[in-house]
Order: C-alpha cells, then structure tokens, then sequence
C-alpha cells in the first residue's frame, strides 16, 4: 500500500479502519489527513500521529511534536553541546596548566623520586594492603556500635520530664566530655591508662582499647550529628504523632527518627569518611594500619611513596561512599518530593 | 470582561500546551488567553491539572511541547530568562510556603530587596502599607508559624504582591481554610480585581468563581472543555462532562445550584 493511494481514497473513506490509513502508517508521515478522516477521534489523533508514537516520549492519545519543540529541543541540545565542549576545554587547559607548573618546577626531579617511585609503590602494596585490613575492620566495628550509641545519647537527650532528669544531664555531660576531649588524648589515656590498672579480666590490647577509644570520642560526635536531625523535624509533626494517639517515644520512634535520620545521612557519612582515617590513629599502640605499614618502609628506603600510596587507598575507599551517600539522598527526594523545573 | 470592539491587551496566552509526568499525559492541549486586568478562574476536578498549569505557567516546570506567552513574549523558549519572567509573576500556593525561618515582615521584603534591589526601608514601608491595608500590620514582626491559616495565606498574597508583578496566580489559595477564614482570604482577591490586578486563580469555590471571574475555564482531560463568562458555564453549561462536574459540585453543597 503506498501513500498514494492513501490519497486516493482517502475522501471518501469517512472514519473507518480504511485502506487508505493503513497504508499511511510508517509511509508518508508528514502528509495532513485530517479532512479526510473525519470521523477521527479528536485533534492531531490521525494515522500519522500513531506512527510516530514509537518516537514521542509519553501518551496514546496520537500526539505528535510540533515544529516548536522540535525547534526547541534542536536548540537545548546544541546548547548542551556547547556546554560540555566548553566543560571539556576548560578542564583540559587547567589540567595541562597544573601539570606544567609542576613538571617545570625546580625540584619537579627529585620530588618525582622520593613520591613517586612506581618501584616502590609495588614493593609498598602488599604491606599497605594488610595495613589497610585493620584499618576496615576497626572502622565497621567502630562505626556499627558509634552509630548505636550516637543515637541512643541523642534520644536520651530529647526525653521529657522530670524523672529524666539525671539521664539528660549525663547524657549532656558525656557529650560535652568527650566532644572537647582531643583524640589522640583519649587514646593514649585507653591505650596506656587502662593497662597500667592491672584490672583483671580487662583485654591489654591496644587494638580493642584503642577502638574504645574511638567509639567513646566518635559517639560524642554523632550523637550531636542525631540531634541536629532531631531537632530539625518541624514540631507540627510531633503534634500530628501525639494526637493520633501515639505516645512520646512512639512519636519519636515512627515518626521524628524516620525523618531526622534521613536529614541527617550525609553528615553521618562525614564522620564514617573522618573515622575511617582516624583508625589510623590506632597505631600509636603498635597496631599496624595501612599508614604505619607505609611508615615503616618510608623509614626503611628513605622514600615517602608509600606515604602517597597509603593516601590514594583512602582517597579509592572513600570515593565510592560519597557516591553511595548522594545517591541515596537523590533517591529518597525523588520519592518524596515533587520535582519540577527549579 | 472583553467588550466587543475594545481589544484588550493579552497578559498570558497559553498554545497547545501539553505536559507530561512519566507517561502520564496532565495536560494534552491547552489554550487559554488572559485580558489585562481580568480574572480567570480555572475550575475542574482534582487531577484534572489546575495546579500543573499553574505551575508551568511560572515554569516551576517544563512543558513538553506547545508555548506560552507573557506580554507578547514566549516564556516556554529555552532562550527565555526564568528568572526575568518568574519575577514578573506573583504565586500564592495552596500551603502558603512562607520562610518559617523569616519574620512576617522579612518574608515580603525578601523579593524587593534582593531580587530589585529595593531600599530596606522603602520595601518596609511598602509592606507595611500592604499588610495594613489586609488587616495583618500588628503581624509583622510574628513569625509565620504563629499566624493562623488564613493569616498566612493573606501574608504569602502579600508577599507575591511586594514585588509588583504583573501577573498573579493563586493556586486553590483557599483549600486548606475554614470557611471564615475562606471569607477573609477572598475578599482580600475582591479587592486586588477592583484594583485591576490580572489573575489566574484555581478553585474549588465556584461562588466565588462565578462572583470575581471574567472567564471561567474547566479543565478535563487535559484540555479546556469549556470556557466562557461565569454566567454562561455556570448558568448553562454547553457540555455534558461540565454540567455532570457542576452538579456534583452543588450535591456538596460548594455552589448553590
């Protein structure tokens, strides 16, 4: 069936599943055959309309994009063009400016040696790498218990009432304590004070204490990381929860937490991205992590690239996270917002 | 209302506009002209996409295809300033959305002042002169979430007015209020049409819509099924799915039929 003899017999064919419309789908697209199928079901809802449905991006209601926004998408899309040639241009130009201030700087030689050995790089990994071990496990273990009792000590923080009062008041305390209290004080206090006790039945190992340690300061942290989320949950929301019937834990529990804690994912992951680099710390006691590993062969070659390497494993494992984080974020106001243009 | 022979200048024109959310089609093919100085009352059942027109209107989102005209200039081209266009119209949305964080006074005196740059003391002086004039002056230094519904509602139409836009859209600015507070808010839109202040307004109150408008448009479908003076759509509705949303309307009781 050809377009022509759509054309043809179009006239006379009224609104009926003609010959004629048949042979117009996927033929001539562009030919008007609205006086012809009179009978048609409403505006722009002719044959060719259909066709081109494969191509519209939404509806069943024969729609077809007019001139006008194909002209405006012709024109978004070289504008974005635009925009990513220039994006591309200018982040070549200041790479390559970066590169040569650095390779033409003075001492561009030496520095290359001593940070940049490809040689020991590969001599440093293994050892960086089992470093890095002790490194995870201290932060998942860390993380999962500073996580529990952050939110605990915030919680605690909220309740009411008078009979309350002492648990706020040590809650707050603990914050204010080991908010101001430096880490590396808090570790060497664990680290060599818990020992020096001589308790019996309490580990010497400067591994779990110096994760004590790290649990006692980073749950300070989150704790007020919690709070802020709490605190930022409008209180008509809390009124809304208490009038169902809900009581003042049950309002907390459904519905204040629910919402502060997704406020409060990204900041959260902060403090995982800040403890992960902390654990390091660790290694005052003589635990090896990735970071003393790397100490330990710089001290030996006089060469810092194992400093470098160590760096850039951070830098690989804290990458993803972010990523996750953001993800996460962009996915939960999808699912909760309207969107829109702005 | 457009008398016969005296062309009124066009505010907003609406060709053709479609939107779609997913594959869901909102708004298939909408046309629509606003006179200066006149209102429009948009009317339909929920979904039908009053509140999705308003909102490309303001291009708060992106229509799919068709255009849509300020004062003779296509809003809806990619070449378009938003900004420039946003501040030529004033939004007052169903829930208010006033700044909690801001008092009454800094919530109208936001726009004048960062966006045209307006002294601080004469945007005060400005608001101040608009908040007496709705009854809110002793109001201006609360704080939003300490007014009633119907006091902040009145706020945000002051707020959309700070800047002296050319166009206002009240989206169903009255669906979240108690009837006396409905009488408070409207009556606050009666007077911004005796001043001539061109409007779109959505609604679920047809009295009001039939008293204030110059045009009334019922959407369904996607589409304006039907258009014309109050009188006319209210009084004798042309199409049967208008007649069918009208007299389900006055079965609870919003018109009296």
């Amino acid at each position: 069936m050809s377009p022509g003899v759509s054309g043809d017999v179009g006239g006379d064919v009224g609104g009926d599943l003609s010959p004629g419309r048949n042979g117009n789908v996927g033929g001539d697209l562009g030919r008007d055959m609205g006086g012809d199928v009179s009978g048609d079901v409403g505006p722009g809802a002719t044959a060719a309309g259909a066709a081109l449905l494969a191509k519209a991006p939404a509806g069943d209601d024969g729609y077809r994009p007019s001139e006008r926004r194909l002209a405006h998408e012709a024109y978004r899309r070289a504008r974005a063009r635009r925009s990513a040639l220039i994006a591309t241009a200018s982040t070549l130009a200041t790479a390559l400016a970066l590169y040569l201030l650095i390779v033409n700087s003075p001492g561009w030689e030496v520095t290359r040696r001593t940070f940049f050995s490809l040689d020991y790089a590969r001599q440093a990994l293994p050892e960086v790498l089992k470093g890095l071990r002790l490194n995870l496990e201290l932060m998942l273990g860390c993380g999962v218990l500073i996580l529990v009792f952050g939110l605990l000590l915030a919680v605690l923080r909220t309740l009411r009432g008078p009979v309350f009062l002492p648990v706020r008041l040590l809650a707050t305390a603990y914050v204010d304590f080991f908010l101001g209290l430096p880490m590396i004080i808090c570790l060497l206090v664990m680290i060599t004070g818990v020992p020096a006790l001589r308790l019996t039945g309490v580990t010497t190992d400067p591994l779990l204490l110096g994760g004590v340690a790290l649990v006692l300061t980073y749950s300070a942290y989150v704790s007020e990381v919690f709070r802020s989320g709490i605190e930022s949950v409008h209180p008509s929301q809390r009124a809304a929860a208490r009038s169902l019937g809900l009581t003042n834990a049950q309002a907390m529990r459904y519905v204040v937490l629910p919402q502060a804690v997704r406020r409060v994912v990204p900041p959260l992951l902060n403090n995982l991205v800040s403890l992960q680099k902390d654990t390091g710390l660790v290694s005052i006691g003589g635990a090896i992590d990735a970071v003393y590993a790397a100490k330990i062969i710089a001290a030996r070659s006089f060469n810092f690239t194992p400093y470098l390497l160590a760096g850039l494993v951070f830098i690989v494992l804290t990458i993803p996270l972010t990523r996750f984080a953001d993800w996460l974020t962009a996915r939960m106001n999808r699912r909760q917002f309207q969107g829109g243009a702005v | 209302m457009t008398q016969a022979g005296v062309p009124k200048t066009e505010v907003l024109r609406l060709e053709s506009v479609r939107k779609t959310f997913g594959g869901q089609v909102v708004l298939r093919d909408v046309g629509l002209a606003v006179p200066e100085h006149s209102v429009t009352a948009l009317i339909g059942a929920s979904g039908s996409g009053k509140s999705t027109l308003m909102r490309c209107v303001n291009l708060l989102e992106g229509i799919d295809d068709g255009a849509i005209f300020l004062d003779g200039e296509e809003i809806t081209d990619p070449r378009a300033d938003e900004d420039a266009v946003r501040r030529r119209i004033g939004v007052v949305f169903q829930s208010y959305n006033l700044f909690p964080h801001m008092t009454v006074l800094e919530n109208i005196t936001l726009a004048p002042r960062r966006v045209h740059g307006v002294a601080r003391a004469e945007a005060e002086a400005r608001a101040l002169e608009l908040l007496d004039r709705l009854g809110l002056a002793a109001k201006a230094a609360e704080y939003p979430d300490r007014l009633s519904g119907g006091q902040q509602q009145r706020v945000a139409i002051v707020r959309a007015l700070a800047t002296g836009p050319r166009l206002l859209l009240l989206d169903e600015i009255t669906a979240a209020l108690d009837p006396v507070l409905v009488g408070e808010v409207l009556s606050v839109v009666r007077d911004l049409k005796e001043q001539g202040m061109t409007m779109v307004i959505s609604t679920h109150e047809m009295g009001f819509a039939r008293e204030v408008a110059d045009q009334v448009c019922f959407l369904d479908g996607g589409v304006v099924l039907e258009q014309g003076p109050p009188e006319q759509v209210f009084g004798d509705p042309r199409e049967e799915r208008t007649r069918r949303f009208l007299s389900r309307v006055v079965a609870s009781g919003r018109l009296q039929g």
